[in-house]
């Protein structure tokens, strides 16, 4: 039974937790609040952890969730209930596309719409900046801005525009290298 | 069965690589997808995003459904959107049984702040490829500005720019613009 309710559950943020895995995270605390399976605060560790490994955030968080409820099998039923509404909705989306590419008013949809995804991914880049190359807590006053800036990350940043620019090696090649950067420098 | 064998493998081989959520797949996706294997191209990888903005679930599931729906239909979809999830679930099994305090650890908190910074360089390249093929005349910039602006200015669900990008694309093409 609990099975089917995590899958349920899962189901439902999915369905409804639009642009992202981030947009999971009240779902998540409603489900904690009415099932009582996990508590609000390890919710956070669980997003610590999620932020911190390799995937998707939102299935991170949904198999962590699912394997604290019902070990294995509960994180199997959370996680396929997460991503079973965009597989869903995605497929149908796909086969309509397939139909209407040709269409003049797709097209013309697609045409803005680049653009405007280029936007919406530069704006998130910035807020990945924001976290990884400053740290606004050690703001004290304009004349000392220069405090905010964690000067190792943005050596490493520069470091890694350069190389990516210069050898066409795999993404991989440079994440492994400035873990391995990270650990040796106490980043 | 060998082509789905394929697509599993090579969104498990993205999922893998993918630190820090759907944004940070991009790059990895530009590379194993449009320049390696050359499933699908820039623009349609652009394409994906944009539905996956206004589309619930999360952004790099809806991409890989999309790029395996392309390569194998139905079976396709759920090949590769099973091989973006593997690696996910099989590491946070092994860490939520066995690892207590991973998040805390300082040789993992060290390597992740490495990790970021080279992310976002990363995800700088990447966005200087959507740049080159999204961007390419005066519409398109005023697109790319207006949504930066009001996005950098006010924390709007990315569903209303996508939603105000299309209404905004049809009028130019109504207007007599050239749409591709």
């Amino acid at each position: 039974m609990t099975y089917f309710l995590l899958f349920f559950e899962f189901f439902k943020t999915g369905l409804f937790a639009v642009g992202g895995g981030l947009a999971t995270l009240p779902f998540l605390y409603n489900i904690s609040a009415k099932y009582g399976w996990f508590s609000a605060d390890s919710l956070i560790d669980m997003l610590a952890i999620s932020e911190s490994t390799p995937g998707p955030i939102g299935v991170n968080m949904a198999t962590y969730a699912g394997f604290t409820t019902g070990g294995i099998l509960g994180s199997l039923a959370a996680t396929i209930g997460l991503v079973m509404p965009s597989v869903i909705v995605i497929l149908i989306i796909a086969k309509i596309l397939e139909k209407f590419s040709e269409n003049v008013y797709v097209k013309a949809s697609f045409t803005a719409l680049r653009p405007c995804v280029c936007a919406l991914v530069a704006v998130a880049a910035l807020e990945v900046f924001k976290v990884s190359l400053v740290d606004l807590s050690k703001f004290t006053s304009f004349s000392k801005i220069f405090n905010i800036v964690n000067v190792k990350s943005v050596i490493l940043f520069a470091l890694v525009l350069f190389l990516t620019n210069k050898f066409k090696k795999h993404p991989i090649f440079y994440i492994i290298g400035a873990a391995i950067l990270g650990i040796i420098l106490k980043m | 069965m060998k082509d789905l064998l394929k697509l599993f493998l090579a969104f498990a081989k993205i999922g893998a690589c993918t630190f820090g959520g759907g944004y940070a797949m991009l790059p990895i996706i530009q590379r194993e997808i449009v320049e390696d294997r050359k499933w699908c191209t820039e623009e349609e990888v652009i394409n994906y995003f944009a539905v996956g903005q206004c589309t619930p679930g999360v952004i790099a599931v809806n991409t890989a459904t999309f790029i395996g729906y392309k390569q194998k239909k139905t079976a396709g979809a759920i090949a590769a959107t099973l091989g973006v999830i593997f690696p996910s679930i099989i590491i946070i099994m092994i860490i939520a049984a066995f690892i207590s305090g991973f998040a805390e650890n300082t040789y993992v908190i060290h390597a992740f702040n490495g990790i970021r910074a080279a992310v976002s360089a990363l995800v700088v390249n990447a966005v200087v490829k959507l740049w080159k093929s999204g961007v390419k005349n005066a519409f398109g910039l005023g697109i790319f500005l207006v949504v930066f602006t009001l996005s950098v200015m006010f924390k709007l669900s990315p569903v209303y720019f996508v939603l105000a990008s299309i209404v905004a694309g049809i009028i130019y093409y109504k207007a007599g613009g050239k749409v591709e």
